[in-house]
């Protein structure tokens, strides 16, 4: 296990963890980047009919490197009052939760950082470590505004994490197994009564799973209309009030890496992952597939991410915030009941067929 | 379950947003490469016209942020007609509009009974220095060149004064 052969080339352990994580900055920033600029730059100006960002480089496609440049230039200024060293620890918190996301996320057949046999349970372990975070931001800010909004974020997301693991638990149910890469070679591989065609993405057999599981991602990922904990007309952008420059940079690349990987999970569990449906090319399971499906794979996966963070940014543009009374009585009163009858349901078909 | 449909509404007007801005054009304008002419009667900047000015204040009296400066002196100037007594006029010598406080109510326009002072649309007149957004009578001078022809009257309007 200490070394790994690609192309005939043994490669030596610290090579292949400088690669792994070369690789997980890749998958985790370049992502991030592209939903900010497509998404949060140009989508969200065109449904208000308006340009966006159109001087920095064409189209402001170099927006972003301007904000960042903005950003690291900028003070890093600590409350007096604040507890220093969790201060600055926090954002690296929520970070890292996002970098130990991107860990068991499967890209093709072979392209995986981790194969890991639980992955869907450590993948939703993992994600809650960013409450964590979010909350000793909040605590650690000694700004009242903070607190209130890392209390708001700590109940909400903790509030969310239920019916999130719920809608998860159906999706397992069906493929009988927690390893993500089972998970895709499952929908892929499988069929709808009988017919092969498109494989069995579990958007369709699991569809109150999938949306249950849009839903508390929304929510997870404090997007409109669940951004009660960063109310800035309130709250003043709750936790993060007091953070400014590279830290108040970490938290907003952490916000929209975070985004792309839930999506990136949303479309291994629900829409075939880094797959196509492997009766158009003839394969039948994992060890049958081309070589050639580790590159595209990739790029699979990144449009199906694309797609899902639409969804995710249409309903962030479009609606308005949730009260936190509203959005509490949502999770415990309408989703968990809806994904536990989802649960009992798909376990009840999966003993008849 | 009655506030399903309205959610996929709100989903379709963004999206319809979206869709019109791809096509047909943003309602914005970008502006330092393309400017909007502001309508006739846009209130810019304020304009003097010096010759008609006769230094009687009403107009710094009557600024809610007093940001209109005047100072005048009298002179005597040649009589009327031959023979007469020479006449006592105003002169400015200081007519200063602060930029920095004026609030665009365009009091002093309304009050000025001898029509000196003009609203003009123009708009780009920013500085780096806050001082700077003092001008002066010859700067206020300038800006007549900029005010439009006013527009005809309403058919049936009274022109007031005289008939």
């Amino acid at each position: 296990m200490s070394t790994l052969s690609v192309l005939a080339i043994d490669i030596p352990y610290w090579a292949q963890s400088l690669l792994r994580v070369l690789g997980g900055l890749v998958a985790v920033l370049l992502p991030a980047g592209t939903i900010v600029y497509v998404f949060l730059f140009k989508m969200m100006s065109f449904m208000q009919s308006r340009l966006g960002p159109m001087e920095a480089g064409p189209f402001g496609s170099l927006q972003l490197f301007a904000e960042v440049g903005k950003w690291l230039q900028k003070e890093d200024i600590c409350p007096e009052r604040a507890d220093k060293f969790i201060f600055k620890l926090a954002p690296l918190i929520v970070l890292a939760s996002t970098f130990l996301l991107v860990a068991v996320v499967p890209f093709g057949p072979d392209a995986w950082f981790t194969n890991f046999e639980a992955g869907i349970f450590y993948a939703l372990a993992v994600s809650s470590v960013s409450v964590l975070g979010i909350l000793i931001a909040g605590w650690a800010s000694a700004n009242k505004y903070s607190l209130l909004g890392g209390l708001r974020a700590a109940g909400q997301l903790i509030a969310y994490e239920l019916p999130m693991v719920l809608a998860v638990i159906g999706v397992v149910i069906q493929a009988g197994s927690m390893n993500l890469q089972d998970i895709v070679v499952a929908q892929n591989a499988g069929s709808m009564f009988g017919w092969d065609g498109v494989g069995n993405p579990y958007v369709l057999t699991q569809f109150v799973g999938f949306v249950v599981f849009m839903v508390a991602v929304q929510a997870e990922l404090t997007q409109a209309p669940f951004d009660m904990p960063i109310a800035e007309s309130e709250l003043v952008s709750g936790y993060m009030t007091e953070y400014s420059g590279f830290r108040f940079l970490i938290f907003f690349i952490g916000e929209f890496a975070t985004a792309g990987v839930f999506a990136m999970i949303a479309s291994i569990l629900f829409l075939g992952g880094w797959g196509v449906p492997f009766a158009w090319f003839g394969w039948s399971d994992i060890d049958s597939i081309d070589n050639w499906m580790n590159i595209v794979g990739p790029l699979i996966l990144f449009t199906k991410m694309m797609l899902v963070v639409f969804v995710i940014m249409w309903v962030r543009f479009s609606y308005p915030r949730f009260r936190e009374d509203q959005l509490q009585r949502f999770a415990w009163k309408v989703l968990i009941p809806i994904s536990l009858v989802n649960i009992m349901v798909t376990a009840i078909l999966k003993v008849a067929f | 379950m009655p506030k399903i449909p309205g959610l996929f509404k709100g989903l379709g007007v963004t999206l319809g947003t979206l869709s019109r801005t791809v096509t047909e054009g943003a309602n914005t304008v970008q502006y330092p490469h393309e400017k909007e002419t502001p309508p006739i009667r846009a209130r810019g900047v304020i304009a003097l016209h010096e010759g008609n000015c006769t230094s009687c204040m009403l107009c710094a009296r009557s600024c809610p942020d007093w940001c209109i400066y005047i100072e005048g002196h009298k002179e005597l100037a040649p009589p009327r007609r031959a023979g007469g007594k020479p006449r006592q006029v105003n002169k400015l010598d200081r007519f200063d509009i602060d930029y920095a406080l004026c609030m665009y109510c365009g009091i002093c326009v309304e009050v000025c009974p001898f029509d000196a002072l003009f609203w003009s649309p123009e708009y780009e007149y920013s500085e780096p220095r806050i001082a700077d957004l003092l001008h002066d009578k010859a700067k206020l001078g300038e800006w007549m060149q900029t005010v439009p022809e006013a527009p005809e009257l309403e058919a049936g309007a009274d022109k007031k004064g005289k008939k």
